[in-house]
């Protein structure tokens, strides 16, 4: 629960400082980091490189021209996805932004779905009608992939009121779900985003927004575009939201202070702020060159590298045999390996799907044209009914 | 005793709303001034005292927020009605209503459906300038997943957005605040109309006037008053642009060989070319002209009485483009 780099000055006002910095005190404890069970670090550094090795093979696919339009790898920011989605219940809803592979692997989703999405395959989650940029899992309750910034930021406004309203308005119970709402720090100045801020307090919504804080929206550094970039929290401190900051390279940090955060939420129904401090490895996208920062910059950044923290500490520890790791990375790249060879092998999308998924309740034969053939008496409205017969939709 | 029953507009929507969240739980209504206001325009007036402020919720002027609140709310689940006090504000909502709610059952696969219904006022009140004037059906018919609702009176009103509510689909509802105050004929029995199917107002036989919404009313004057002059006209309301029921119009077009299109929204561009296009195509063989079109003027929309009446469709503009289109009679 420290801050990375721009550190808060000493705030003006003592008692914001406290709001900000020293709610967590008064939560529920949970775990340390000492405490957390092996099993558990385990399965979140296979995690973690499962999204790494998932990523390197995205960037390879992209030059190979499998993959088309905009690609965002997760390469640095593992930490953060994969210990958010440990700190809720799998019926949590979710939802980001376009960088979004990382959440849909750490959500649980099958690589090859994944990669077959981008091959716009069949088989991808969504038929290969979304794309890199649009994810989406409803058995894992993964509502999104969004590629406008800050557009899924309602959206996570609107989840969270849906769980409340459903355990409490129809069910005539207490709200027992949270919802997370991931978004980048180039979000923080869309104007959707305080709105959805906004929103969120003024409704009591169990929803989480979670800033990953990689310091960059595309080329822009934080500080060139985003003003209190040293201390993002009192953004949400303004809409009365709590706000808390924690170490994104640190999946263990991410979990315990996460876990504490939504423990809270789900039990207050009170929106919650977090700048998770994180940064992208890669370029923005598969086309950035990256000028706009130093070799000296990324070499400090790596050194911090999430995944081989968790893997010093487990192997370090000996709580981990090097050979296991080993053993994990082979079965991991072997899996992926798998969702490239499954992705290359789905079907491109039939012709016929271009025309599906528009509604869910069209009208006759939906077939993609605004302009219909007419034949006949009754044309191509068949789900038409006259108001005579209208008790047939009663 | 029910046939004889009147009710203003404003009370049919509300009737429509009220009826459907009796109906079903998962129905809600968000919006400014909904809850304890009763409504900017009385639509929502008591619904408040009756659901509750869970299920009658007040927003803060924030389009863009709870509208996309809305639209993650009815991917979960939930059937949320959002009312815009005006569509005119509905601009600073573009991305959530044109890029999520009619992209997300296609962009998921089909895994994600959306069903909101947005409604409010739309076109042109009584002189509110150019910014709060909007007819949205121009820009907003442009975009595939979204169908569009324009009642032209009480008992469509109720009908349409009964079904508006109950459908699984994102629906933009569009109303006018100078229609709320008009009363008209609706039965106290529960009905339905279904989207799609367009209505013959009027029967004629030698010229089709097809619109939609306010419109419809300033047809049916012109109709009566070419009545007059010897021309018979049909007048179609076509009480939902997406989807658009072509099949109606072009089967009157065929018997009366003429067509006026009277569109409120500008030309360029809109439902009203969109339709005109089509009914050129099916009837190319039986018009006796081309298709006329009434819209509003290529300007944006004036203050001043006078000119904000010459800028609308108006009964004299429509008898005068039946009459261009039915010279040869």
């Amino acid at each position: 629960m420290t801050s990375l780099s721009n550190p808060a000055p000493a705030a003006p006002d003592s008692q914001v400082h406290q709001k900000v910095y020293g709610d967590l005190d008064h939560l529920a404890p949970v775990p340390g980091t000492a405490e957390i069970p092996v099993a558990l670090k385990k399965q979140w550094l296979r995690d973690m490189f499962l999204i790494r090795e998932f990523e390197v093979r995205c960037m390879q696919a992209y030059q190979e021209k499998k993959i088309g339009g905009f690609c965002h790898v997760y390469i640095g920011q593992e930490a953060v996805a994969v210990g958010c989605t440990a700190a809720v219940q799998h019926r949590d809803p979710i939802v980001t932004a376009y960088r979004d592979h990382g959440h849909a692997l750490a959500r649980g989703m099958d690589p090859k779905y994944c990669m077959a999405e981008m091959f716009g395959r069949i088989g991808g989650c969504a038929k290969g009608k979304g794309g890199s940029m649009h994810m989406f899992d409803r058995a894992n309750n993964m509502f999104g992939g969004h590629g406008i910034v800050g557009a899924q930021t309602p959206l996570g406004a609107g989840l969270a009121f849906a769980c409340k309203y459903m355990d409490e308005v129809i069910d005539g119970g207490k709200n027992s779900r949270v919802a997370l709402c991931f978004l980048g720090d180039g979000a923080l100045n869309q104007g959707a985003f305080h709105e959805a801020q906004n929103l969120a307090g003024l409704l009591d919504l169990p929803v989480i927004y979670v800033c990953e804080n990689n310091g960059y929206s595309m080329g822009t550094a934080i500080s060139r575009g985003t003003t209190m970039s040293h201390s993002l929290v009192t953004k949400a401190l303004g809409y009365g939201i709590d706000g808390y900051v924690i170490d994104g390279m640190d999946v263990l940090e991410v979990y315990v202070a996460m876990k504490r955060i939504a423990d809270k939420c789900r039990e207050t129904s009170r929106p919650a702020f977090v700048d998770i401090r994180t940064y992208r490895f890669k370029g923005h996208s598969m086309s950035d060159p990256r000028k706009y920062r130093t070799k000296d910059e990324e070499d400090v950044f790596e050194a911090d590298d999430p995944i081989g923290k968790l893997e010093r500490h487990l192997v370090g520890s000996g709580a981990m045999a090097a050979e296991e790791f080993k053993d994990m990375q082979k079965a991991i790249r072997e899996q992926v390996r798998e969702a490239v060879a499954w992705s290359d092998a789905s079907p491109v999308p039939p012709l016929s799907e271009l025309a599906h998924d528009v509604f869910i309740e069209p009208w006759g034969e939906y077939t993609g044209s605004s302009q219909p053939e007419i034949t006949g008496g009754a044309p191509n409205l068949p789900s038409c009914r006259t108001i005579d017969t209208q008790e047939e939709l009663l | 005793m029910s046939a004889l029953r009147e009710i203003e507009f404003r009370d049919a929507l509300r009737e429509a709303m009220s009826e459907e969240m009796r109906r079903d739980k998962r129905v809600m209504l968000m919006g400014e001034e909904v809850a304890q206001y009763n409504g900017a325009y009385k639509v929502s007036k008591g619904m408040l005292d009756e659901f509750g402020p869970r299920r009658i919720i007040d927003t803060p002027i924030s389009e863009s927020g709870f509208a996309g609140m809305a639209i993650g709310a009815a991917m979960m689940g939930l059937k949320p009605i959002v009312e815009f006090m005006s569509w005119s504000f509905s601009l600073v909502a573009a991305d959530p209503i044109l890029n999520n709610a009619p992209k997300m059952l296609y962009m998921s696969g089909g895994q994600f459906g959306c069903p909101v219904v947005f409604r409010g006022n739309d076109g042109a009140g009584g002189q509110l300038g150019s910014t709060h004037s909007w007819c949205v059906e121009g820009l907003y018919s442009n975009v595939p997943g979204i169908k569009i609702a324009i009642p032209s009176n009480p008992y469509e009103a109720k009908g349409l957005l009964k079904s508006a509510i109950r459908g699984d689909d994102p629906v933009f509802f569009l109303e006018s605040e100078r229609m709320l105050g008009s009363k008209g004929h609706v039965p106290e029995e529960e009905y339905l109309i279904p989207f799609g199917q367009a209505r013959i107002a009027r029967e004629g036989t030698d010229c089709t006037l097809a619109s939609w919404g306010r419109p419809v009313n300033f047809c049916l004057e012109a109709a009566e008053e070419l009545a007059k002059q010897g021309i018979s006209c049909e007048v179609i309301d076509l009480r939902t642009v997406r989807p658009l029921d072509i099949g109606t119009v072009v089967r009157s077009v065929k018997k009366t060989s003429t067509c006026v299109v009277v569109d409120q929204s500008w030309s360029f561009g809109s439902p009203g070319s969109e339709l005109a296009a089509q009914v050129h195509r099916h009837c190319f063989d039986d018009l006796d002209n081309y298709v006329h079109r009434v819209h509003s003027a290529d300007v944006p929309t004036p203050y001043a009485t006078n000119l904000e009446q010459e800028y609308l469709p108006n009964p004299r503009r429509i008898v005068e483009a039946v009459r261009a289109a039915t010279y040869n009679l």
